[in-house]
């Protein structure tokens, strides 16, 4: 048991709705792999996109108001799911620990909550498993190996951009690592660190399609059998558009997209209805079906 | 000078009213202090017992560059407010069909996409004058917990002063309504006592009762009145009037 750490999980919006698939996996094998959290009882938007604008400190209130709500609860860590959160709640962390004047400004505006100074450590949950787990544990505690399943570990861009929270900067091959340590085989691909397409889905949705369609063909050319994530925004252009962003490619089949935290789901045995897999379309049940990770029938 | 205000000696004190300095009674509401000044107040002054919301005000104190909020006919005058009354602030509701609307997180955002300029600056829950936390449930419907928007908005008066104040401008308090809305109607289990209650109306249980009372002159409707059967202040659950004639079987 891990219990020597205070740890506060921030779902994020999405989770709560269109992503439950990435959440409710999670969650289940945190239980599952001994991890003490509590989910923070006040939270808002962790502001989306972290804004570059240099005199554009509103928009940081956001994430900030939700590191000060884990600190309020007694925490010193705070653990994400969702790339974009992580990279929006630790570059906000960033910037009020390294510039004194924007943290004034902001502890400044926020005269109704405590002075936040940086104290609460923002982690993702690959980085999590990684630094608090150990690969060899995770290794010991799978209870069905995803013996012979290829998989093409899309980091897009806020896992890893800009470098200085990125979460593979000690251990380059971190999403590899932790698919390996379920028992599957990670296969390079070229677009692995492609943008999927982002927001331009929303106002320039042809633009978004060319992005997905690049990183789709080099997952197809690759040969893996499955494209993993760790974003709902790379889900939604990569995996729920497949099937239009499909038609601009030759020959293409459909390739299942998963969350990397149902593959854990699956790997730790836990039961299959966590992972929701029925919002990741047909394909991806299909697959772990046929492969026997999740029992034939479903229960 | 009539008598009762030459036996009760009121000090006065200077507040601002649109800037303009008035010199009223120190025990006066901001409501009262207004009138006293010669405001006459037709809309946005309501029950003047502090439930409805209609007077919500906002007011600055000499010396201090803070917001404060109130309720006009709660808030007692203090000496250099700068007072104003605020009779309406301007904040659309969507156009809804209650019966075809599902009670989904979908539901609430295409009515109100602009749910989605909120950036947690929390100024809504720093003017509200019932300490409703209006950033918390921004934030429950914006990952669709109608439940808990439900609950963290149920003190919501509706005045407005969070739309007023929003950097977004969202107007958040017929969003939370609506949440209330669906919560009620659409997801919480139906009460069956109301159901049952209802029934009884419809079969006119309480047609006599009501005949009665109404055949009542205004003695026999004092009497009546001074003489209830009250609940004791610490009654539990379990108290029941000596008459059972009105409750549910």
């Amino acid at each position: 048991m891990i219990t020597d750490i205070k740890l506060s999980y921030y779902p994020g919006c999405t989770l709560k709705t269109k992503a439950r698939n990435l959440e409710e996996a999670a969650l289940g094998a945190l239980t599952a792999l001994g991890i003490e959290y509590q989910e923070l009882e006040r939270w808002n938007c962790c502001g989306a996109v972290f804004s570059l604008a240099d005199d554009d400190l509103i928009h940081h209130l956001a994430p900030v108001r939700n590191l000060i709500r884990a600190a309020q609860q007694g925490s010193d860590t705070i653990v994400t799911l969702c790339s974009q959160c992580y990279n929006v709640l630790s570059r906000a962390n960033q910037l009020v620990r390294e510039d004194e004047t924007k943290r004034k400004t902001l502890n400044d505006f926020m005269t109704e909550e405590p002075d936040y100074n940086g104290e609460v450590e923002v982690t993702h949950l690959l980085q999590l498993l990684r630094d608090r787990v150990g690969w060899e544990t995770l290794r010991s505690k799978v209870k069905r190996p995803l013996d012979g399943l290829k998989v093409a570990t899309f980091y897009g861009c806020t896992l890893i951009r800009p470098e200085s929270v990125a979460i593979n900067g000690p251990s380059p091959e971190i999403f590899e690592e932790f698919l390996r340590a379920l028992g599957a085989e990670p296969v390079p691909f070229s677009a692995a660190q492609e943008c999927c397409g982002s927001y331009q889905s929303v106002a320039n949705p042809d633009a978004a399609s060319d992005r997905a369609a690049k990183v789709l063909r080099s997952v197809q050319a690759s040969g893996a059998d499955a494209l993993v994530l760790s974003c709902p925004l790379c889900e939604y252009n990569l995996g729920t558009r497949q099937g239009e962003i499909l038609e601009r490619i030759e020959d293409a089949v459909p390739i299942p997209s998963f969350y990397f935290t149902q593959l854990l789901a699956v790997a730790l045995g836990l039961e299959p209805e966590l992972c929701h897999l029925e919002l990741n379309g047909e394909a991806a049940l299909k697959l772990l079906k046929a492969r026997e990770y999740i029992a034939a029938a479903p229960a | 000078m009539g008598v009762l205000a030459e036996a009760v000696e009121t000090k006065m004190i200077s507040v601002y009213i649109m800037g303009k300095k008035y010199e009223v009674p120190e025990t006066l509401t901001i409501m009262k202090a207004m009138e006293y000044a010669g405001y006459q107040f037709i809309r946005g002054c309501g029950c003047r017992g502090g439930v409805c919301g209609a007077c919500s005000t906002v007011y600055r104190k000499e010396g201090d560059y803070k917001i404060y909020s109130g309720l006009a006919c709660q808030t007692v005058v203090e000496p250099g407010m700068h007072l104003t009354q605020l009779p309406f602030f301007p904040a659309l509701r969507a156009i809804y069909e209650y019966d075809r609307i599902e009670a989904t997180a979908e539901a609430i955002h295409q009515l109100y996409p602009e749910l989605f300029r909120c950036v947690a600056c929390n100024a809504c829950t720093k003017i509200c004058p019932m300490d409703v936390e209006v950033l918390d449930y921004v934030s429950a419907l914006k990952r669709g917990d109608i439940a808990a928007a439900a609950e963290i908005s149920f003190d919501c008066i509706q005045c407005g002063l969070c739309s007023s104040r929003c950097f977004g401008e969202i107007p958040q308090y017929h969003i939370a309504q609506l949440a209330r809305r669906l919560w009620g109607g659409k997801i919480k289990p139906a009460s069956p006592h109301l159901t049952a209650m209802v029934e009884d109306i419809d079969a006119g249980k309480y047609d006599d009762m009501l005949a009665k009372l109404l055949s009542m002159d205004a003695e026999q409707l004092k009497t009546a009145y001074t003489e209830r059967e009250m609940e004791p202040a610490m009654a539990d659950e379990t108290w029941k009037p000596s008459n059972t004639d009105g409750l549910l079987e």
